[in-house]
């Protein structure tokens, strides 16, 4: 048992928050997904296109993809500092990390507002 | 320091080959396994999700190339991965808030979220990729 009052900087507490919000958010968005396409059945490219198309449905994923982003960003570096020890590399993994995670989310946001 | 001298002593055993796992421990390697997995084809999926969106003739290929014997395979995979880190995350969830923490429910849990995942992605592979 570690005794010491989680305030302060860099406790790792908002990463710890956030990467449970972004789960259930994604969570949520999983269940409408598929309630969405067990209900429309968009087997058509109209169709398809027309569920994402839709203002609230672009909207939530957008949020969806934002939060899976942050999300992988948090577990990623987890686990690049469990198994990653000299911190150049480290260092450098982390920032290919990032990189990666805002170049697709710029990709994602672009599928999105072509529509 | 008396603390640092001491932990120094512990015997330790990080051989991977002696080591036997409790089955939470394994859902728990499992739930990394399966992020990692699903970080690493992140291109991959968004280019099928770009695909399937664009135009009528992305569509297509992308139809096609979902078609594909080793694609469909490899979606499978990934929806498997998908699926245990969803349910395995709802069981931390839990955890977080102090239920399901004692040994007979934790492993009672650890087995439900193997038999749910596995159960989702049968269903799901079928409903989605057959």
């Amino acid at each position: 048992m570690v005794n010491r009052i989680v305030v302060g900087a860099h406790y790792g507490l908002k990463d710890w928050i956030a990467q449970r919000a972004t789960a259930v958010i994604m969570a949520v968005y999983s269940v409408i997904l598929l309630a969405a396409v067990g209900a429309i059945g968009p087997n058509t490219y109209e169709a398809w296109r027309g569920l994402f198309a839709n203002g609230f449905m672009k909207f939530i994923t957008f949020l969806f993809f934002l939060s899976l982003f942050y999300h992988a960003w948090i577990g990623v570096r987890d686990i690049w500092m469990d198994y990653v020890k000299p911190t150049g590399i480290r260092l450098v993994l982390h920032v290919l990390t990032i990189f990666a995670l805002l170049g697709y989310a710029g990709w994602a946001t672009q599928i999105l507002w072509r529509l | 320091m008396a603390e640092l001298s001491i932990k120094k002593k512990r015997p330790k055993n990080l051989d991977l080959t002696t080591i036997r796992l409790p089955l939470p421990g394994i859902l728990s390697i499992l739930h990394r396994v399966s992020g990692a997995g699903l970080f690493l084809c992140l291109p991959l999926l968004l280019w099928l999700f770009q695909s399937s969106l664009a135009t009528p003739e992305s569509f297509a290929t992308f139809k096609a190339v979902a078609a594909h014997p080793l694609v469909k395979i490899i979606l499978l995979g990934l929806l498997w991965a998908f699926c245990h880190h969803f349910c395995a995350g709802i069981r931390y969830l839990f955890l977080d808030v102090h239920m399901g923490v004692d040994l007979e429910s934790a492993r009672l849990t650890s087995k439900i979220v193997f038999a749910v995942s596995i159960a989702l992605t049968v269903i799901l592979g079928v409903a989605l990729l057959w």
